[in-house]
């Protein structure tokens, strides 16, 4: 059936196509002649907005869409400017960036990493994108971060909590304006030590990736530093719904303080499961049983319900927040949409507008230029009072808030009170801490 | 040529200059008009279109010849994607070695798990390729995380050792894939008034491999080996009963195939280099199970526009947001543009997975031999048109 041709002639036939299929490529490697990726040549600039719109985060990412939105009408001199009036630094016109005005696309992570790479890179060489911003996972930001230090745009991180994101993982084109693992284990400390004591069992329960290990790795050693013992640490998959199966060990364990390193819908579902468990009843070595979630948001104390009355835990930003700058924010942001916005809708709306000021006071898209202008940046009137873009690791410094579910809420919105704000020196830490150590920055690409 | 039948050279030759022009067919429309949105020709989704080609080729040498519906697919492209990232990780960021490690490994999986699995077959023998799939995939998501890095993904670090490379680039940034220096990411851009084309090293790297592995389906296709499989498919029992053992013929049918998707799984890495492990999850094989029955099971060429298909769909479709529907129809009175917008609004953005549902349902309900058969029936139509065309005297008809 099948009838080989192994002529002198077929061979050579054959071999002259193959020769010239493998040379094509090789035409195509001039690079083009852009000073750096996607120059933005026209009368406007393309940001790309990727978030998750689909699945655990699916509500965070919803979130970050309304806040991108509003940060590009501010950007393009509509609407009320939002913190663009408070924010110290004043490079930002109305006028788009630098005269361009601000488009942008929007794409969905999935909360995948391989699907939040494909809409990025999508973005980067189809819509010509020369920022990428978002994620609510960060193992997402991470991938995407990669991503853009190798494409040669700038990446400014949305929700990620995880050391690594600024730790091993961190990239001379990423930045990162949310805390991490470890400032929440410095600022939660304190206010644990006063509440419960220093004579403590913990067990922890942790979402299974880098978020969940370094906040567990966070939290255990800040709160180790104490005096209290950890007596377990159990690692649940992050696409678990049902977690009756790993709290019913707690029970037993001689635990009396549970802390749940999960975000999101998981929050939701093992609060609500322990809850069920009768833990917070429970009284365990003379004392009552306690629950901890360190990384805490309205939108899943919304989703838990009554089941946060009480609960501790620590926020980047909170809407009840009296300044100037949260006040203009959760103004604008509620005449648009209705509701108050999030610590994930704060968080990106200042890295757009960080990002668009870096640009104005570099005077160029470059990410080069953008990334000098953005490292040991100092800045005021964005919600967390003074804050710092360190240079070192690309991270921001600021305070921190601890929270508390609320006894009484007066409105579906009003579900945490604001217990204290950790100032920014307490949760600063060497940028060569050995939680963050294992990379390095590189130098930055501009894709060139 | 090379073997071939007229039929299957001419076949051949329309995939190769499908695959080799795309940068042009994939760009119908200028970069700044409003149709620009469904422009597909950027390298990412190009080379995403030829590698599940692959995969899908490489799945239907299996379904599609022996009948044996594999729904654990993905759990070579996986296990490919990691063999790959370690090898940029260890030994050079050389594509070559990459992607021949994913084939091997890819193909020992495979032979392990079909040997196992085709102990069955019907629909044990899809549950048991599932159930290692999903082993496979629990493994690289929570146990074996020191060697898959688990839900993040497995990613180069810049203090990868790269025996036969460079740890990182004298600018102090880590390497990008290669074949012998050529980059993969390298992009040539040609703009014609309007247009631009991008033609991108890595994507004519895949486009090759595809053409190459396609033409190795079409002689697995056309060999006495091939003719085997489909007995198998057609009456095992039979044959069975005739003193023949099908076993090792399946098995080579299961191990081909494994490695098919392991090269896919190799150069999706080279061309990206991280590997996650949803790409194993049984999501990702029933994705490949839809590309080759929408574009037509048991047939060459339909998995691979199978593959294109749904690939356009998950890339573009998803991209297509509100703003974007309110811009194309802002010529429509307020009222009246609002509700159109409320109307399509669930079948775009996430809601991309309803449109290809409804897509899907109707081709199997009306093609059931998929877009070939769609194309089959046109042509037939077409024919049919023209032979009546040409009886009537006096007419001439264009020569195509």
């Amino acid at each position: 059936m099948s009838k080989s041709d192994l002529s002198r002639r077929g061979v050579l036939k054959s071999g002259a196509l193959a020769g010239t299929g493998l040379a094509l490529p090789t035409i195509f490697t001039a690079s083009s002649a852009a000073a750096f990726t996607n120059e933005p040549t026209g009368s406007s600039v393309t940001l790309g907005f990727n978030v998750p719109q689909t699945g655990p985060y699916a509500d965070e990412g919803a979130d970050e869409l309304r806040a991108y939105q509003l940060a590009v009408e501010h950007l393009n001199g509509g609407g009320d400017g939002g913190m663009m009036n408070t924010f110290s630094s004043k490079a930002l016109q109305g006028n788009g960036i630098l005269g361009k005005e601000v488009k942008f696309v929007t794409g969905d992570t999935q909360t995948k990493s391989d699907a939040a790479r494909a809409s990025a890179k999508s973005m980067i060489e189809k819509d010509g994108a020369v920022m990428i911003t978002g994620g609510s996972s960060s193992g997402v930001a991470i991938a995407v971060q990669g991503l853009c230090q190798e494409a040669g745009v700038i990446f400014m991180a949305g929700l990620t909590h995880s050391n690594d994101t600024t730790g091993k993982d961190k990239k001379a084109n990423g930045f990162r304006h949310f805390f991490n693992g470890y400032m929440s284990g410095a600022a939660l400390a304190p206010v644990l030590k006063n509440l419960y004591g220093t004579d403590r069992n913990a067990y922890h329960l942790t979402a299974d990736y880098t978020w969940g290990w370094t906040q567990e790795e966070s939290i255990a050693a800040a709160t180790e530093a104490l005096g209290w013992n950890t007596v377990n640490k159990v690692r649940t998959p992050l696409a678990a719904t049902d977690f009756s199966s790993y709290i019913a060990p707690v029970l037993n364990s001689g635990a009396d303080v549970l802390v749940l390193n999960h975000y999101g819908g998981n929050m939701v579902n093992s609060l609500t499961n322990a809850v069920q468990f009768g833990l917070r009843e429970k009284v365990v070595n003379g004392k009552d049983f306690e629950i901890v979630v360190p990384l805490y948001s309205r939108l899943m104390a919304k989703g838990a319900g009554a089941n946060v009355k009480g609960i501790h835990g620590s926020t980047n930003w909170h809407w009840s927040l009296q300044d100037e700058g949260s006040a203009a924010f959760v103004r604008s942001f509620g005449t648009k949409y209705g509701f108050p916005p999030s610590q994930a809708a704060h968080t990106v709306y200042c890295q757009t507008l960080l990002y668009a000021d870096a640009v104005s006071r570099a005077g160029s898209f470059n990410p080069c230029a953008v990334a000098e202008a953005l490292e040991g940046f100092e800045f005021d009137g964005l919600g967390n009072g003074k804050t710092l873009y360190r240079a070192e690791d690309h991270q921001c410094f600021k305070d921190v808030l601890v929270v508390r579910g609320k006894e009484n809420p007066t409105s579906e919105f009003d579900l945490l009170e604001v217990v204290e704000v950790t100032p920014a020196a307490q949760v600063t830490y060497p940028a060569d801490h050995p939680m963050f150590a294992g990379g390095a920055l590189g130098s930055c690409n501009s894709g060139a | 040529m090379f073997g071939l039948d007229n039929k299957d050279t001419r076949m051949l030759l329309v995939v190769a200059v499908l695959t080799l022009c795309a940068p042009f067919i994939l760009n119908p429309f200028p970069t700044d008009s409003a149709m620009a949105q469904f422009n597909a020709g950027y390298p990412d989704l190009m080379q995403r279109f030829v590698i599940f080609g692959i995969f899908a080729v490489g799945f239907n040498i299996l379904f599609g010849l022996t009948g044996y519906l594999s729904f654990g697919h993905a759990a070579f492209l996986g296990v490919g994607s990691y063999s790959a990232v370690w090898m940029f990780k260890l030994l050079s960021m050389n594509v070559v070695p990459a992607i021949l490690l994913s084939v091997v490994i890819s193909g020992l999986f495979a032979l392990v798990i079909g040997f196992v699995s085709l102990r069955r077959s019907g629909i044990y023998f899809s549950i048991l390729t599932l159930a290692f799939a999903q082993m496979s995939f629990n493994l690289a998501y929570s146990v074996l995380t020191p060697i898959t890095n688990g839900e993040t993904g497995l990613q180069l670090t810049l203090d990868d050792p790269r025996i036969l490379g460079v740890s990182a680039t004298a600018d102090g940034s880590i390497p990008v894939t290669s074949l012998f220096g050529l980059e993969m990411r390298s992009t040539f851009e040609m703009v014609v008034g309007p247009w631009a084309f991008q033609f991108n090293a890595g994507y004519y790297l895949c486009a090759l491999i595809l053409l190459a592995a396609f033409y190795l389906s079409i002689r697995i296709f056309r060999s006495p080996f091939g003719m085997m499989l489909r007995a198998v498919k057609s009456n095992q029992q039979r044959m069975n009963y005739t003193g023949l053992n099908t076993k090792p013929y399946t098995l080579a049918a299961f191990v081909i195939s494994g490695m098919y998707a392991g090269l896919a799984g190799g150069l999706m890495a080279s061309m990206d280099p991280l590997a996650g492990a949803e790409r194993m999850q049984w999501t990702a094989s029933g994705e490949v199970v839809l590309m080759t029955i929408l574009g037509g099971a048991g047939t060459l060429i339909g998995p691979v526009l199978g593959a294109g298909f749904i690939k356009y769909f998950e890339n573009i479709f998803s991209k297509i947001n509100d703003n974007v529907l309110h811009s194309w129809f802002s010529f429509m009175p307020d009222g009246i543009e609002d509700f159109v917008v409320f109307i399509i609004h669930p079948f775009i953005g996430k809601g991309w997975h309803l449109t290809l549902g409804i897509l899907f349902m109707l081709v199997v309900v009306f093609l059931p031999g998929g877009l070939v058969e769609g194309g089959q029936r046109i042509a037939k139509w077409a024919k049919k048109r023209k032979g009546k065309d040409s009886a009537t005297p006096g007419k001439t008809t264009p020569a195509e």
